[in-house]
């Protein structure tokens, strides 16, 4: 039977499909927690969970934040605007008061790509779970995107999935790739030549498509990103017209992928942009089961890191 | 079968059993009026169907089934040992004012069926909840008794018992492992 013993989830790249697995099919039990009229269970009882997000969010912090609390933990939310940082407390200071605090799991999200790494090796009694680092990985993301994928098709195995939009900025892209091709899906990327990071291929089972049409014909999952306006400078693209014209998703283009097929997107979407509103709103888009997924999953992760093994 | 097993129960002996528990929860709620039937995953969740049909057969109604899994309500979740997969609690009516029948395999340091209890009354609060297993092996460390009890076995703890299911969720036997 597959076992958890990671104390941190920073990247899918780190676990294996078995653990992959596990941390799914315990998302699915979790879900049941969420249709109950009382909402919570006393697994995390005594246990403190910081959420500290060094950038916007609300979905994943949401989440996060409902997920510790059904599971009976007591959660801080650390935004960056409020915090020490703003006077220019680095982040290892924060992390050494931080822990003199005594959390049991810390999730954060920054803009430094593998900044969990480092914040793990200055809190080793304490759980890292990653929010988002950078242009690296979103694995909670990642997991939820598998989990209703699974809901739909029943398995990843076999499963063609287009990722369509500004893969270079995109950590949702790159846990999706991680995962994915761990799960045996085959993945087909899509985008601007100036939104493709050269030697993605090695990321896993991934194949580069030279349009968009070519990555979405005959796909099971279509997965748009957003285009990262607060990443990229402005010469990645002409204007949002052009981009919407080669790489958005229409109702049009969307008859290409296979009947059924599904729509995913991350969120924020920017309507009209990588997608059309009809697609948004259609009858393929799983957008909104994604973001109710999203809590589940991150119960899964909250309950498996907190059965780690300290180092 | 290995040396160090004995079989305690065979397949005819536990459907005996399970028929005198369905005929002595019916005698004791006096009838199927508001009875419902929570098994305890994954052994105790087999059983209960079992249970259940026996009462159908006997009463002419069919008295709902649940499932519950404890692994969220553990005491035992605390420390850093990996954590147990969660298997998915199916309790798709209330249980507000129900006659609660908690059904196990084994019963042992009643820790588990705490751990049930605790889950229960997150689903509304039951009228009563009445524990029936198929063994009861004694080395309670919690005040917790069971109303229906398929055997008592004398057991020390240093052996096992262990009911054993077929693909199909039908019980063959039970064994005591040394």
């Amino acid at each position: 039977m597959a076992e958890f013993r990671h104390k941190d989830i920073i990247a899918l790249r780190d676990l294996t499909g078995e653990e992959i697995g596990l941390l799914l099919s315990t998302a699915e039990s979790m879900r049941e927690i969420n249709s109950r009229d009382i909402k919570k269970v006393p697994t995390l009882r005594g246990k403190t969970i910081i959420n500290l997000f060094y950038e916007a969010s609300t979905r994943t912090r949401t989440s996060f934040e409902i997920a510790g609390k059904r599971l009976s933990a007591d959660t801080v939310n650390i935004s960056t605007s409020t915090s020490s940082s703003t006077k220019g407390e680095t982040l290892a200071d924060t992390a050494l008061n931080l822990l003199a605090m005594k959390p049991d799991i810390i999730v954060m999200r920054h803009a430094v790509s593998g900044s969990h790494y480092f914040l793990s090796k200055y809190l080793p009694n304490c759980s890292i779970i990653n929010a988002g680092d950078g242009a690296h990985e979103h694995p909670s993301q990642g997991l939820l995107d598998m989990l209703t994928m699974k809901d739909k098709f029943g398995r990843l195995d076999g499963l063609k999935v287009a990722i369509v939009g500004d893969i270079t900025h995109s950590r949702v892209a790159r846990s999706n790739i991680q995962g994915l091709t761990k799960m045996g899906s085959a993945i087909y990327l899509a985008g601007p030549p100036t939104m493709m990071p050269p030697g993605v291929e090695r990321l896993g089972n991934v194949t580069v498509c030279n349009s968009m049409k070519e990555a979405i014909q005959d796909a099971d999952v279509v997965m748009m990103l957003r285009i990262q306006q607060e990443r990229q400078g402005k010469t990645l693209m002409p204007n949002a017209r052009e981009y919407s014209r080669y790489f958005g998703l229409n109702p049009d283009n969307l008859k290409l992928a296979k009947p059924g097929a599904m729509v995913m997107h991350p969120g924020p979407i920017n309507r009209g942009v990588e997608m059309s509103s009809y697609v948004v709103d259609g009858d393929q888009s799983h957008i909104l089961k994604q973001v109710e997924n999203g809590v589940a999953v991150r119960m899964s992760m909250l309950y498996h890191v907190c059965g780690g093994e300290l180092e | 079968m290995a040396d160090n097993q004995t079989t305690l129960l065979d397949a005819a002996g536990i459907n005996r059993s399970l028929i005198r528990i369905a005929h002595e929860i019916l005698e004791r709620n006096k009838g199927i009026a508001d009875v419902v039937m929570i098994g305890i995953r994954s052994g105790g969740a087999f059983l209960a169907d079992g249970i259940a049909q026996q009462i159908d057969c006997i009463e002419g109604g069919a008295v709902q089934v649940g499932a519950v899994d404890i692994t969220l309500y553990r005491d035992d979740v605390s420390g850093h040992l990996p954590h147990h997969p969660v298997g998915r609690t199916d309790i798709p009516f209330s249980l507000e004012g129900k006659r609660v029948v908690l059904v196990d395999d084994v019963l042992f340091t009643g820790r588990t069926i705490r751990a049930a209890m605790d889950a229960l009354m997150d689903f509304g609060r039951p009228q009563c909840i009445q524990l029936a297993v198929l063994i009861d092996r004694g080395h309670r460390e919690l005040p917790i008794r069971a109303d229906f009890v398929g055997r008592n076995v004398p057991t020390s703890l240093k052996e096992n018992v262990k009911v054993v299911f077929n693909d199909r969720h039908q019980p063959t036997e039970v064994v005591l492992e040394k």
